[in-house]
């Protein structure tokens, strides 16, 4: 069926002789067949927001309509793969189109003529629901890609077979008890903005290991959590967010690139290839979708692209695999959100920004959880979000940054004046937050005893020092107590030598659990021998001055393999030198 | 398909309203002919049935409802571009101004652009030398990288981007560059001190110079940064070419693009400024890099004045959310004499990781960067304490750092305009200043770079 259009302003379009057409509807606009969406019907008359560069069309072209919403392909070649926000092949629209990206181009999703080795693991006469699995795939050396019954279908299955296979040929046929038969191909197709089912929902439980040390240690995040990034431009979003995509723990990677530097995606398209994942040992590229809407690109399929995102994360959930989600801005988003709700002359809320907006927001990380999936083998899988916002000014007083905050359980807040002093990540102990910290607790207990113990003590030094810093800053460090000098002292090293950390040196960007329960070991026992020392008499600047301090302070950068008998030279070292002083002390 | 109308209805300056139209798309040019023959260029921004809403692009001064013609073009603006550009001086809609001849276009291109596919950009790393320390050792610039300088109104912001103009090379090679510069707005002094330090230095050959002065129709500048940009594109991805873009000054961009939204009665977002703002910027900003493949690159140094000093400001804080970091200028070093005044803390280059290093500058170089960052953080912390309670309430470590801040400041920063340093100066100046700290404080640093590089105090 198809409609004129009648106006044209920007990314909008109105056309008429769509009354039968769904609200939501993907439609082809012009003689160059833009995609679009349709936003809102009056009458027959249809708003559409069209995902390219309008510029050339005018009333009277053609639109015509698909029936159905706008949808992702979901199967086998998704991994290592760069999108743009309506999940079109960008590797490959190069390839039709060169170096720039051109209007209407068609190209499907998934490569139609590649051929995938399926494995059956079903057989003939099995009885069948949605979500079990016919089959496996091997996607990449670190992924095997399962090949499940789509929602929607169940029954016997009338055949399989391994071999060979094409994503559009069938690789089964299942008869449902009315005797239909339904043949299952590698290829899903499911609408972007509707969650895919599962069976049941679980409170996270398990930590998600980031191999950060500040999000570890201070503020973990769960698997199936949500976390919000947000920070002033210049402050280190971008690189947390590669950080978290590098070294995080889960299966699969989904990378929004929404509304941000095309040199991004770049970087992330040059070296995951190139980095190891610590677990697998194959290349990080091999576990990552990545979705690229860049700032340039059109706006209304920025507004898309985490719905796209977070649906193909879904997909590998149902897998039974832990998926992260990272999109990077949510306010890109929102902004693109703002443009369209202008354009159709909506009453616009706070900031100009829809009334939408914090519900909008709601249901993407609603999205994110522990979940069993559909299937009769009762697997969980995960999907843990995190967000990155940029708020202008880096004043999260503004709607995006607290509609995100009243979600998600862990907030990550970003500092500039950490970031002028190059102390990386900018993460800011005092402001952020982590409500799993009590959730994750019996985990962290019964593998790392004595670690949340440690945490909760760098956490009060920590605190500590800014009260103690009011007070310096009136009188001066040298009216403190010695005692409260040695917390200062403490704080330091906790931050310095603990929290600092360095991405761009292979040493130092990634640290395992147990690297950081005995790093930090070493600077609260530090802090702790000192204490006693100073009640023996010794003197405060000689403790500060001891040559154990100088190798704490290049701890962090000594190579797995090498560093449990490293740390345990430092501290043997460290405790002669303060029983030194001590005894010192008390000979004069 | 040229369609003529005599049918303009309302006018309220810089949009107007045609009625009758048909075949109008959107985005297409037109052109107004005054009843004493004058024309003047409009843009199609919206299509609504029978009614176009078009925008000039000069004033409406003169334009008469009833006598005026109206003709769409079937194309949005364009500029035609040749190798001939270079050298000379076009106005903001692309006519040459210089008295010259017309160009004839190899091509004509739309002055939107297309974006860039991310899969075909290359990743900017080759290090650019710009003689000036703060930007080489500590916000190091690479080929293919948008850096604007962040200024306030009354700081020599010209000189310092007149500066890397004149110095910047890219160490061991001999290819062919071009300066596109676009004059945003700005006044006729300005304009004519870049063009005359490049007449001065004989650059001026291979610059094309875009000027749209303080008088010159406001609405013309936005379309200014977007012609040079495309002649930028030709240059640097046709004829291989690499490009430095020099636009000054964005502020004057972005009030044009306020008053044109404001003329819509569109929804203002913060301070007035449209709420589409940050993805107009981009899409004039991503325009820079560099594309697999192609031997060319653009380099974008976008120049803004930050109205009252404040970063937060629309117009600073978006620019900062889509360039790679920015070089900020600051009135206390000013008042204090030291050219450049460049203020490296919130300064941030962030493609300097790919750019720098062993086989590109130095493989203290990263290290170097780091410790000097964060020595001079301490040192302005301790300068501040010891402004409140006095320098005998500061540690021994305290008065050292002190004192670093006050010689990096004098040495480093303060180079002149004239000054053109290597790296390998540039780097060995950052390790006498660190010389003049404790070893222990020198966490960022490796030992034996330590070793190698540290000059040796001869009163020890």
């Amino acid at each position: 069926m198809s409609g004129t259009i009648t106006k044209v302003s920007g990314p909008l379009v109105v056309a008429t002789g769509l009354a039968d057409a769904n609200v939501s509807d993907v439609v082809r606009v012009g003689s160059q067949r833009l995609i679009g969406e349709i936003l809102q019907m009056k009458g027959d008359s249809a708003s559409i927001q069209v995902y390219e560069e309008t510029s050339g069309l005018g009333p009277g072209a053609a639109v015509e309509t698909t029936g159905t919403p706008l949808s992702v392909e979901l199967g086998p070649g998704l991994l290592t793969n760069i999108y743009d926000g309506i999940q079109r092949p960008l590797t490959e629209i190069r390839d039709a189109t060169g170096d720039t990206i051109a209007r209407g181009v068609e190209v499907p999703s998934l490569n139609r003529k590649k051929v995938w080795e399926f494995t059956a693991v079903a057989k003939a006469g099995d009885t069948v629901q949605p979500g079990d699995v016919l089959g496996t795939v091997q996607e990449t050396n670190a992924i095997v890609h399962k090949i499940m019954v789509p929602p929607g279908v169940s029954g016997v299955i009338g055949s399989i077979s391994g071999g060979r296979y094409t994503v559009e040929e069938a690789v089964a046929v299942v008869k449902d008890p009315k005797g239909g038969e339904h043949p299952v191909t590698m290829i899903q197709r499911w609408p972007v903005r509707v969650a895919r089912p599962y069976k049941h929902k679980y409170m996270p439980s398990r930590p998600m290991n980031s191999g950060q040390r500040v999000i570890d240690t201070l503020f973990p995040i769960a698997k199936g959590g949500t976390a919000a990034v947000p920070g002033p431009f210049g402050s280190g979003k971008t690189v947390v967010q590669h950080q978290l995509a590098k070294w995080s723990d889960v299966d699969i990677v989904v990378y929004i690139g929404c509304g941000e530097r095309g040199n991004e995606m770049t970087d992330v398209l040059m070296e995951f290839p190139e980095l190891k994942d610590p677990r697998s040992g194959e290349s990080l590229m091999q576990r990552t979708v990545l979705i690229a809407n860049t700032s340039d690109m059109p706006v209304a399929a920025r507004e898309a692209s985490i719905y796209t995102g977070i649906t193909i994360a879904e997909y590998f959930r149902d897998m039974g695999y832990d998926v992260a989600v990272l999109a990077d801005s949510t306010s890109r988003w929102a902004e693109a959100l703002r443009e369209m709700s202008g354009r159709l002359e909506e009453m616009p809320g706070e900031e100009g920004y829809p009334a939408y907006l914090a519900s909008r927001l709601a249901q993407y990380y609603e999205r994110a959880g522990v979940v069993e999936c559909l299937g009769s083998d009762s697997r969980q899988g995960s999907i843990t979000a995190i967000g990155a916002v940029s708020p202008p000014g880096g004043d999260t007083s503004e709607p995006v940054s607290q509609s995100t905050m009243r979600i998600v359980k862990v907030f990550w807040g970003l500092d500039s004046s950490l970031a002028y002093a190059r102390h990386f990540p900018a993460i800011n102990w005092l402001t952020s937050y982590s409500l799993y910290v009590d959730t994750l607790k019996d985990w962290y207990d019964s593998q790392f005893p004595g670690f949340m113990a440690l945490r909760d003590k760098a956490m009060a030094i920590l605190q500590e020092e800014e009260s103690l810093n009011e007070i310096v800053k009136l009188v001066g460090r040298d009216s403190l107590s010695a005692a409260d000098q040695m917390t200062l002292e403490t704080a330091k090293m906790l931050r310095e030598d603990f929290l600092q950390q360095n991405a761009f040196m292979d040493e130092d960007a990634y640290s395992s659990y147990d690297k950081q329960f005995r790093l930090l070991g070493l600077i609260i026992r530090y802090d702790e021998l000192c204490r006693d020392a100073m009640a023996k008499g010794a003197d405060l600047n000689a403790l500060f001055a001891i040559p154990a301090r100088e190798r704490i302070g290049r701890a962090k950068m000594i190579l797995p393999g090498t560093y449990e008998t490293e740390y345990g030279e430092i501290e043997k070292q460290m405790r002669k030198q303060i029983a030194d002083l001590t005894a010192g002390g008390e000979d004069q | 398909m040229i369609r003529e109308y005599q049918t303009i209805s309302e006018i309220a300056s810089p949009l107007m309203m045609v009625k009758n139209v048909e075949g109008v798309t959107f985005d297409e040019l037109a052109e107004i002919e005054l009843p004493n023959g004058e024309k003047r260029r409009c843009k199609v921004l919206e299509v609504d049935g029978d009614v176009a809403v078009v925008q000039l692009f000069e004033s409406a001064q003169g334009i008469n409802l009833a006598g005026s013609k109206v003709r769409f073009l079937g194309h949005p603006l364009e500029l035609g571009v040749s190798e001939d550009m270079l050298g000379r001086v076009f106005n903001g809609m692309g006519e040459p101004i210089d008295g010259g001849p017309a160009i004839l276009p190899e091509k004509y291109e739309d002055i939107n652009g297309l974006p860039m596919n991310p899969s075909a950009r290359a990743y900017p790393a080759e290090f650019i030398q710009t003689g000036v320390s703060t930007i080489d050792g500590l916000n190091t610039l690479v080929r293919g990288q948008k850096l604007p300088i962040f200024s306030c109104s009354g700081l020599p912001h010209a000189a310092l981007a007149a500066q890397i103009a004149r110095q910047a090379r890219v160490l061991g090679t001999d290819e062919s560059f071009a300066v596109v510069f676009a004059a945003i707005g700005i006044t006729f002094e300005e304009s004519e001190y870049f063009i005359n330090d490049f007449r001065r230095t004989g650059a001026i050959d291979r610059t094309v110079v875009f000027s749209n002065l303080a008088n010159d129709p406001a609405v013309e500048r936005i379309s200014t940064p977007r012609m040079a940009l495309t002649a930028a594109e030709y240059l640097a991805f046709e004829k291989d070419m690499h490009v430095l873009v020099i636009l000054t000054d964005i502020t004057n961009y972005a009030e044009a693009l306020r008053e044109v939204s404001a003329a819509k009665k569109e929804v203002p977002g913060r301070r007035g400024y449209p709420g589409y703002m940050y993805t107009d910027l981009a899409t004039m900003y991503e325009r820079a890099g560099r594309r697999v493949g192609k031997k060319g690159s653009i380099t974008m140094i976008p120049i803004l004045t930050m109205p009252e000093d404040d970063k937060t400001h629309p117009i600073p804080d978006l620019t900062g959310y889509i360039t790679e970091g920015q070089i900020i200028l600051s009135r206390e070093l000013h008042r204090k004499g030291i050219v450049p005044p460049v203020d490296v803390l919130p300064s941030l280059s962030r493609l300097k990781d790919k750019g720098v290093g062993e086989g590109r500058t130095r493989e203290d170089h990263a290290g170097t960067m780091n410790q000097l960052f964060s020595a001079y953080a301490a040192g302005k912390e301790a300068k501040e304490l010891m402004t409140i309670l006095g320098e005998a309430a500061l540690s021994e470590t305290d008065k050292k750092f002190a004192k670093f801040a006050d010689e990096f400041e004098k040495r480093y920063v303060n180079q002149g305009n004239q000054t053109n340093r290597s790296i390998i100066e540039t780097l060995d100046l950052g390790w006498e200043l660190l010389s003049l700290l404790p070893r222990s404080e020198l966490k960022r640093l490796k030992v034996e770079q330590i070793e190698k590089y540290m000059p040796k105090k001869e009163e020890e």
